[in-house]
């Protein structure tokens, strides 16, 4: 089994820092804090709001904490009542049920939004989510539109560019309004340089996952280092926390330290974990010594380990960048095939694993495809189905045969391949 | 073809579901090997730009799926069991051949699984070419028209592409001018519908619609035009039946025998937003000079409700009480294709609206491959029988 406390100092950090994230949340609703801006993930502007003394608040990381804390089926089920669908994104659901029932959760009381901020970069139910939030909270709401990226060469037009800047310029005069405040254009510099900082100290500890052992695993462990990367981006605290990070990880990897006693399999995660379930799936690859080397859902929020950093001297150009073109969510279901090529190739990793998610088409809508595609390409693939946050989708047993069943075949494929090497030099 | 004056209107609305019915093409494909067109782009729903495919040369055609005439036997190892059944049968006709004759494909913005799907698509259909347009959801607004007339020039230099043709501002035009007189005709009916329904039924009405998904707008027009004609001069008097407005199957359609289903189980139907993007605006397109910015503006400031896009100042549900008021409804009928995130989303407002506004409603799911329909009648005969008693 794995080594629980391996994480150290780090884990604890990350704790601390999003209890202090929580507390200022929980003050905001009192009527202490600072106003309330909710955001979501994909590609978000954070620093924009930091610029303003706005406290960033993401429906999504508040509902994966609910499903985390086994409290979100409640809320699903109040939102089921009030007419959505089984068949709705869960996140969406537990949101509203949670809002419904007084924004009280086991971590904090959600302050009600000042501005409902819905940078819309490519996922669809982003849209009708904050179409809900300003129907029930009737605050402002500003809808920041990204176009998604669809020419040949993987870039944004020119067009694309230039109204996506012209949104930003809105969305200023919209937080100069709700704040009564100019925007300070000093503070948004230094918000953009900590978030550049972050940034690459980001992309360096994605890179560490090359060693072998791998230091930590990009998966399970990523997703702890993704609440500070959104919640905390463009802050010294969060800067803070991702020196300490990179520092121990690279301590680590010189010391050939990884999260497992053995690392016998690396592979390539696709798709978002099941929150309710975390715990149990992370164990479920753990017994078989297996160690995700690269993820794409540590990518929604920003492609950092590619190249992109925040620039100081053009935050708002570089804000546009980061929507547009420098995350997952905005980029099309095939240039997430390059993507998870570059990982097994650059990541040495043998094996792909897809966790198609019901609640998120983004990710799961015609994985099945992708499962050929690889699978064409001689890459032993996984897909197995739950949801991020609902748990009445998790079917322990059928899980742990499915990826069991799938270590198994792997480890098979390996003596088979070890002995025919040793015919052949035989 | 040349409507002869001796076709009756049943013959007319035979040929329009002859031609609805089949999911080969052939007509479309006759259509092009006879030399009247360069090219054949499909038009995924909900919306999209034909003028720009007509204007270049090329012929759009709609995609809608395949019904329940098709067995899914490959494109479901590509999408999941959760995704909603237009997906995979258009995607299934891609695999089986059905659509070899085509010369390009464009989906739009309007759910994540058409979002993924323009990209499978690209990969099983390598040859082929594949558009996506990014429709503004800034709306309304001055940059959000700005933007989406570069997107159109953008996709029209590609249909250009496609047929080899150079397009003047003067063939844009042009396609306009004739595609907003099928949006007008179209208009023309549902306006008889709504005021006469005893004259139009909704299945007529939906073969007459669904017929400019295969044929040119050249011959769209007169049939529609025609159909107009005969359908002003019909008599017969109204039944006893509740009006009703349906809506969410704006993307994905029922099989027509569910159409038929609403009407035999009592109701008229006065309103619906079935094949809604054949008839997205709410008037015609202006003439500024421009006729770029013209289809753009009038998308992002003239186009009607749907749930796939999104105007924050402008609440759909409170639009459709009122719509429903207008049209004399007694009820709404919410008719959502299963797994249709948009319009189960749309669903939660709409029936919280309808609520408060004490308008019934009855809301029900489908699948375009559905071929039972007595659980769907009997509910709806049940929901008619408590209108009558309320």
């Amino acid at each position: 089994m794995h080594d629980a406390t391996y994480q150290g100092r780090l884990h604890y950090l990350q704790k601390q820092l999003m209890a202090d994230y929580y507390a200022e949340l929980t003050a905001s609703a009192e009527g202490n804090g600072a106003p309330a801006a909710y955001l979501l993930i994909g590609g978000n502007p954070v620093e924009l709001l930091r610029a303003f003394d706005m406290l960033p608040v993401y429906p999504e990381v508040n509902a994966l904490q609910l499903a985390v804390k086994k409290n979100s089926l409640g809320h699903i089920q109040s939102a089921e009542d009030m007419g959505y669908s089984t068949d709705n994104c869960a996140y969406v659901k537990a949101d509203i049920g949670m809002y419904f029932a007084g924004r009280k959760t086991p971590f904090a009381t959600i302050p009600e939004p000042s501005l409902l901020l819905c940078n819309y970069v490519g996922c669809n139910v982003y849209l009708h989510w904050f179409d809900h939030l300003a129907e029930y909270t009737k605050k402002p709401a500003f809808h920041l539109d990204v176009p998604f990226i669809r020419t040949a060469s993987g870039r944004p037009t020119r067009e694309d560019i230039d109204y996506v800047m012209r949104q930003l310029h809105q969305l200023i005069a919209t937080c100069e309004e709700i704040t009564g405040k100019r925007l300070d254009e000093d503070k948004l510099r230094r918000a953009i340089e900590l978030s550049s900082e972050t940034g690459k100290l980001w992309s360096e500890i994605k890179h560490l996952t090359k060693h072998r052992p791998a230091p930590y695993d990009a998966y399970f462990d990523s997703v702890t280092m993704m609440a500070p990367l959104y919640c905390l981006r463009g802050t010294e605290g969060g800067l803070e926390f991702f020196r300490e990070a990179r520092d121990e990880y690279a301590r680590r990897a010189a010391a050939g330290q990884g999260p497992l006693p053995r690392e016998d399999v690396r592979y390539v995660i696709e798709g978002p974990p099941p929150w309710p379930y975390l715990r149990v799936f992370r164990d479920m690859f753990a017994r078989w010594n297996a160690v995700a080397v690269a993820s794409t859902y540590s990518t929604v929020g920003g492609l950092w380990e590619f190249g992109f950093a925040h620039d100081p001297d053009h935050p708002l150009e570089s804000i546009a960048e980061h929507l547009l073109s420098w995350n997952l969510t905005n980029r099309n279901f095939l240039q997430r095939y390059d993507q998870i090529e570059r990982y097994l190739d650059e990541w040495n990793a043998e094996a792909l694993v897809i966790h198609s998610v019901k609640s998120c088409r983004l990710f799961s809508a015609g994985q099945g495809d992708m499962r050929e595609y690889f699978t064409k390409r001689n890459i032993p693939t996984l897909l197995v189905e739950s949801d991020l946050e609902d748990p009445r989708y998790f079917s322990e047993a059928q899980m742990r045969t499915r990826i069991d069943a799938f270590f198994e075949s792997l480890a098979h494929r390996k003596l088979t391949a070890s002995a025919s090497a040793s015919g052949d030099k035989a | 073809m040349a409507i002869q004056s001796t076709v009756s209107f049943e013959e007319l609305i035979e040929e329009c579901n002859d031609a609805i019915a089949t999911i080969d093409f052939a007509d479309a494909q006759a259509w092009k090997n006879e030399g009247h067109t360069q090219a054949l782009i499909g038009c995924f729903p909900v919306y999209t730009p034909v003028e720009l495919f007509h204007a270049a040369g090329a012929l759009p055609v709609g995609l809608t799926g395949a019904g329940n005439k098709i067995e899914i036997s490959h494109a479901d190892s590509r999408f999941q069991s959760f995704i909603c059944s237009i997906i995979k049968s258009t995607l299934e006709l891609a695999m089986i051949g059905n659509l070899d004759a085509f010369d390009g494909f464009v989906f739009h913005s309007i759910c994540d699984p058409a979002r993924n799907l323009a990209s499978v698509f690209a990969r099983t259909m390598n040859t082929k070419q594949v558009e996506y347009i990014h429709f503004p959801q800034r709306i309304p607004s001055y940059e959000a028209v700005v933007y989406l007339e570069a997107e159109y020039r953008r996709i029209l230099a590609w249909a250009c592409t496609l047929t080899g043709r150079s397009v003047t501002d003067e063939d844009l035009r042009r396609s306009i001018a004739l595609y907003d007189a099928v949006r007008s005709a179209i208009g023309l009916l549902y306006d008889v519908r709504r005021n006469e329904p005893h004259k139009l039924s909704t299945l007529e009405l939906y073969a007459l619609v669904r017929y400019g998904h295969v044929a040119p707008p050249e011959k769209h027009l007169r049939i529609l035009e025609h159909a107009l004609e005969y359908v002003r001069a019909r008599g017969g008097t109204p039944k006893d039946r509740a009006r009703v407005v349906v809506v969410g199957s704006f993307c994905e359609q029922p099989p027509m025998d569910l159409i038929a289903s609403i009407e035999q189980a009592g109701c008229y139907v006065v309103d619906d937003d079935f094949l809604l993007g054949r008839r997205f605006f709410t008037g015609g397109i202006a003439d500024t000079g421009n006729p770029l910015y013209d289809l753009a503006d009038a998308y992002v400031h003239g186009s009607v409700d749907s749930s796939v896009k999104h105007d924050l100042g402008h609440s759909k549900a409170l639009s459709l009480v009122q719509r429903a008021r207008d049209h004399r409804a007694d009820a709404v009928v919410v008719l959502t294709a299963k797994f249709c995130e948009p319009a189960l989303f749309d669903y939660v407002l709409y029936r919280k609206a309808l609520q408060e506004a004490h308008m019934p409603h009855v809301f029900l799911e489908f699948e375009e491959k559905m071929w039972l329909f007595d659980k769907i009648k009997t509910e709806l005969e049940t929901f008619v029988e408590s209108l009558l008693f309320s």
